[in-house]
């Protein structure tokens, strides 16, 4: 195993062993640390692609554990280990943090070395959260995530900066905190026959299973919703959005490239990774009222993007309507269906971050956000508009493109269940279509209209390798998605056996002892479909 | 004759770290006419405030003179805590009394007078003695509140606490001499086996959680605090926040850990209590633009917090295994507060500028940039109260919502979670300020570039222990676990 066995360990310490480095730089020595960040954050790439070997294909379970007590009374544990879930999501983090560095190589001038520390620490907290396998250690990561990305949005924003990073803030801390009270009770629930109670994940799976620990129903939907509202807030739900257009707009680049690329995928993988196995009742009663949101989101979303005058608004509102998509793959309880929501998770955090990327390198240019500003950029920067073409194609899902793997797998899944959800979240994608083409058109399409337009340079080389890797990874995805799915299926689908276990579990305990009979169990499978 | 010499040698050596700390109050006295040096002064006080602390090691456990005084590992521990608030505070001082151009003898035996006054508290065994221990600190108190005598907010803060104190202190009195009248007795150890359901000594009771919740700050008792805080002299301000709070606490469990009536009876008083704190402290934080007043009101907030484990330890009294967590809880969240609070008013005090003039959250701004020392000790501080992972402040929290979750109080739980955010965002303001807003104006021509030496050691102190707990909670809690005694006279 490489590295001692501590893999994990390392990539979630690794960046915060950059920043420290980083700290003894002079603050005015700019080269270096752009160079020193960049090679920090591509040696932390390269280092997670190692976890590629050992994450095996076709099996559940986690790779790469790593176990350790840290404090004693409450029992919190240093529990790691990564899946084929948390796996690629890592790995979008890595592979974006790089980019983030160099999107600011030219765009962030003041208090260089804090940005670049800050970054830095934000990648900590990601990584630490997408590889928590006890639910401490995921709320102290999940918390510690706040303060660098809301500093990013604070200092490093646009005018009403704080304003934002104020919202961002106190949304996020409102759901964490009503999630520290979960965990706090369902570690008082763990506690069961005088035994010390615990927050490991798979123990307190293992326990849900066997019945050690019984939740009743009204336990489980407060503790359910505890969790999911936290998630919801990051995600971002419907109607809880309203803090993600501010912060988008307001983030400099790196910072919306991270915070839409990585940071709402934590609370979807939050759902998948905590609210479906561990509360499976409740999370089948609230299926519809979520997916009902979801959906509204997705309609929504799309429809407040179709009229923004603001292009950055614009990507902000889309990312709502393709979340919108995840969260009802999720709650469509089909492993096809999950592995969409995985997989869009991944296309969106490269599309969108390529979206806000090109959306700054206009911003670089002319300073504002303003469609009407824009309008026939093509006519004096070609390969940017061939570029932006590209990654908006790939994020109104057009076939080939990764866009479309996982808004089809999504709607497939969601199709077998209830095929009116699927048509209802069909027109999200159409309509995403229209204000992506229709803004594409309106910047860079016709006549230049503002003479200023008309002098704006080409891409540089170094936004050109950027956005070439971008759109191999665009393409790559397109074609190449077995890849992925292959190794996201079976955890997807432990999830799902997580799920039924459980609900058979509590059906069974009333009747008969033992394990339910032939007959019950496809009497329940034929309830969970209809549900 | 010899015997009688040497139980009273004996019975002294349970006050013994109090002995210290007022001799070295007198001593201090006795050499303001011949030592001039303030530094000398500062290193003696330092060194009483020290010696006293480490005395407290070689006090003799068990009850002493006759019962009046309890030497356990709880009043061990409180005599830690406020020996090491004590000596911080006095450290932050020095700089402070220079700049003021206060006298420092004077200062630092008061302090240490109010200190003895406060391990006393700690130890009482006994309601007179308690009395005694309570009248102790706030004498010294009132006096060190109106210490900036030429200022008249800082006269106006002694008066207000002078007044209002005595007339807390009289309901704690009268409370006392009810609970003698219907049990016949003022140690607490007689009182615990009266009959609970004596209207009378229901009053008592009542009387003195009022007496006691006045010292605490508990709303609606609270109404001196921000007043108070704000004019008395910063380092005299984190005394208070820390010191006297913390030993008033120490009471309060004490008298309800050992009176069975009390603690039936003061479930629904607690419950309530806290919840007014909590919120009376962080809605009146939220509007402040004086920092020192906002921190005022925020620690008005947190002995709402502790208020909340102290309604799950009533709650749950008839189950020792589940109390113990709790009591844990409240020892720890006091140990956490207190530092944190005496850093927190350490950084303050020196941004203030000479009369505390410059305490407007405008003053703050770019801060980060103007003094990148302070602003992160500031910061870590803020974090440490909002309650962020990896700070003492989080593990405090997390202590009080597993004690409140496990005595059932959900809707405590979940009203202590709400008040947490509404937290959030006076101290991140603060913090915003401090990163990302641009000083506006001229800065005043005495500011200093940084802080000075002896408040950065401060600093570095409360950072480290702050970080300390918040990293490995464990040994401290492991202290605060092993205190039997308290749980085992019950």
């Amino acid at each position: 195993m490489a590295l001692g066995g501590h893999l994990l360990t390392w990539l979630i310490f690794f960046p915060a062993v950059g920043a420290f480095a980083l700290l003894w730089l002079r603050g005015d020595d700019e080269q270096w640390i752009r160079n020193l960040t960049f090679v920090v954050s591509i040696a932390e790439f390269l280092f997670s692609l190692f976890m590629l070997r050992s994450v095996p294909i076709g099996a559940p379970g986690y790779s790469l554990v790593e176990f350790g007590t840290w404090i004693t009374a409450p029992a919190i544990n240093y529990h790691l280990g990564v899946d084929g879930i948390s796996l690629f999501l890592v790995l979008l983090t890595t592979f974006l943090t790089p980019i983030c560095v160099l999107a600011s190589w030219h765009s962030v001038h003041h208090r260089i070395k804090e940005f670049h520390v800050t970054l830095l620490l934000l990648e900590v907290g990601v990584i630490g959260v997408f590889l928590s396998l006890d639910l401490f250690l995921f709320f102290l990561f999940w918390e510690i995530m706040l303060i660098p990305m809301a500093f990013l949005i604070g200092i490093w924003g646009h005018e009403r900066r704080i304003y934002a990073a104020v919202k961002f803030v106190i949304y996020t801390m409102a759901g964490s905190i009503l999630m520290l009270v979960g965990i706090i009770w369902l570690y008082n629930a763990s506690a069961i026959n005088g035994a010390a109670g615990t927050f490991d994940l798979p123990t307190i799976q293992r326990a849900l299973h066997d019945g050690l620990i019984v939740l009743t129903p009204r336990e489980e939907i407060f503790l359910f919703l505890a969790f999911f509202i936290a998630f919801a807030i990051k995600v971002p739900l419907f109607p809880l959005h309203t803090w993600l257009p501010d912060a988008h707009v307001e983030a400099p680049t790196a910072g919306s490239i991270i915070l839409a690329g990585v940071l709402l995928k934590m609370g979807t993988y939050g759902m998948i990774r905590f609210c479906l196995p561990l509360f499976p009742d409740a999370a089948h009663r609230a299926a519809p009222y979520v997916s009902a949101l979801a959906i509204i989101g997705i309609i929504y979303g799309a429809l407040v993007a179709l009229v923004q005058p603001n292009l950055k608004k614009l990507v902000a509102y889309s990312s709502v309507s393709h979340l919108g998509f995840v969260v009802l793959g999720i709650f469509a309880f089909q492993n096809i269906s999950m592995q969409g929501a995985v997989y869009q998770m991944l296309a969106h955090g490269i599309s969108t971050g390529g979206l806000f990327l090109l959306v700054g390198m206009l911003y670089d240019r002319r300073h504002t956000f303003e469609i009407s500003e824009y309008g026939g950029l093509s006519t004096p920067m070609p390969r940017l508009a061939a570029f932006f073409l590209f990654v908006v194609l790939s994020s109104l899902g057009l076939p080939m493109l990764n866009g479309f793997v996982g808004e089809y797998l999504i709607l497939l899944g969601t199709y077998q269940i209830h095929w009116q959800w699927a048509a209802w979240a069909a027109t999200g994608v159409i309509l995403s279509a229209c204000y992506l083409l229709w803004s594409y058109q309106r910047v860079f399409f016709g006549e230049v209209t503002h003479q200023k337009n008309r002098e704006l340079p080409d891409i540089s080389a170094r936004e050109k390798w950027m956005l070439a890797v971008l759109a191999v990874v665009i393409l790559w995805m397109g074609i190449g998605s077995p890849f992925f799915t292959r190794r996201i299926a079976a955890p997807c689908q432990a999830v799902l056996e997580q799920m039924n276990r459980n609900l058979m579990h509590e059906v069974a305990v009333p009747g008969v002892t033992g394990p339910p009979d032939g007959a019950l169990r496809e009497n329940l499978t034929e309830r969970l479909a209809l549900r | 004759m010899n015997s009688l010499n040497q139980v009273m040698v004996g019975n002294l050596l349970h006050v013994l770290p109090e002995i210290v700390w007022c001799g070295f109050g007198v001593i201090l006295m006795l050499l303001q006419p011949f030592v001039k040096s303030r530094q000398a002064l500062t290193f003696i006080a330092m060194l009483g405030a020290a010696f006293g602390t480490l005395v407290s090691f070689f006090g003799l456990a068990g009850s002493g003179f006759s019962g009046l005084i309890e030497c356990d590992t709880f009043s061990l521990f409180f005599h830690w805590l406020i020996g090491l608030v004590t000596f911080l505070v006095i450290l932050s001082s020095d700089s402070y009394l220079e700049r003021e151009n206060l006298e420092a003898a004077e200062f630092y035996a008061l302090i240490l007078f109010a200190t003895a006054g406060m391990g006393v508290l700690a130890s009482a065994q006994e309601l007179l003695t308690a009395f005694i221990g309570l009248e102790m600190s706030s004498i010294a108190s009132y006096i060190l509140a109106g210490y900036r005598r030429d200022s008249i907010k800082s006269s106006e803060s002694a008066m207000k606490y002078f007044l209002l104190g005595s007339f807390a202190t009289a309901f704690f009195l009268y409370g006392i001499a009810l609970v003698y009248g219907v049990t016949g007795s003022t140690n607490l150890a007689a009182i615990a086996g009266a009959d609970p359901s004596r209207t009378l000594l229901r009053l008592g009771l009542t009387l003195i959680l009022v007496g006691l919740g006045f010292k605490v700050a508990a709303a609606p008792f609270q109404t001196w605090t921000p007043d108070v805080y704000e004019g008395a002299p910063t380092p005299v301000t984190a005394l208070f926040s820390a010191g006297p709070k913390a030993a008033t606490f120490a009471l309060l469990l004490r008298i309800f850990s050992t009176v069975h009536a009390a603690t039936a009876f003061w479930f629904w008083a607690f419950w309530i209590l806290a919840v007014l704190t909590m919120f009376v402290g962080n809605l009146g934080a939220i509007v402040q633009s004086n920092v020192k007043r906002m921190l005022a009101y925020s620690s008005i907030a947190h002995a709402g917090y502790t208020l909340v484990a102290f309604a799950a330890i009533t709650f749950v009294r008839p189950d020792p295994d589940a109390v113990a967590p709790a009591y844990a809880a409240v020892l720890f969240y006091l140990a956490s507060y207190a530092l944190v609070s005496v850093g927190a008013f350490t950084v303050i005090s020196e941004i203030g500028g000479s009369g505390e003039r410059h305490l407007s959250f405008d003053d703050f701004a770019g801060l980060g940039t103007r003094q990148p020392f302070a602003a992160a000790g500031l910061s870590l501080f803020l974090l440490s109260l909002l309650g962020l992972p990896i700070t003492a402040g989080f593990f405090g929290k997390l202590y009080i919502f597993t004690a409140a979750i496990k005595s059932n109080l959900l809707w405590l739980a979940i009203l202590m979670a709400a008040n947490s955010v509404i937290g959030a965002y006076y101290y991140l303001r603060l913090i915003v300020y401090m990163y990302m807003r641009e000083y506006k104006g001229t800065l005043p021509a005495d500011t200093r570039p940084g802080l000075s030496p002896t408040a950065a050691m401060v600093v570095v102190v409360a950072s480290l222990i702050t970080l300390y707990l918040g990293l490995a909670p464990n040994h401290i809690l492991g202290i605060v676990l092993s205190q039997p005694l308290i749980l085992s006279t019950r």
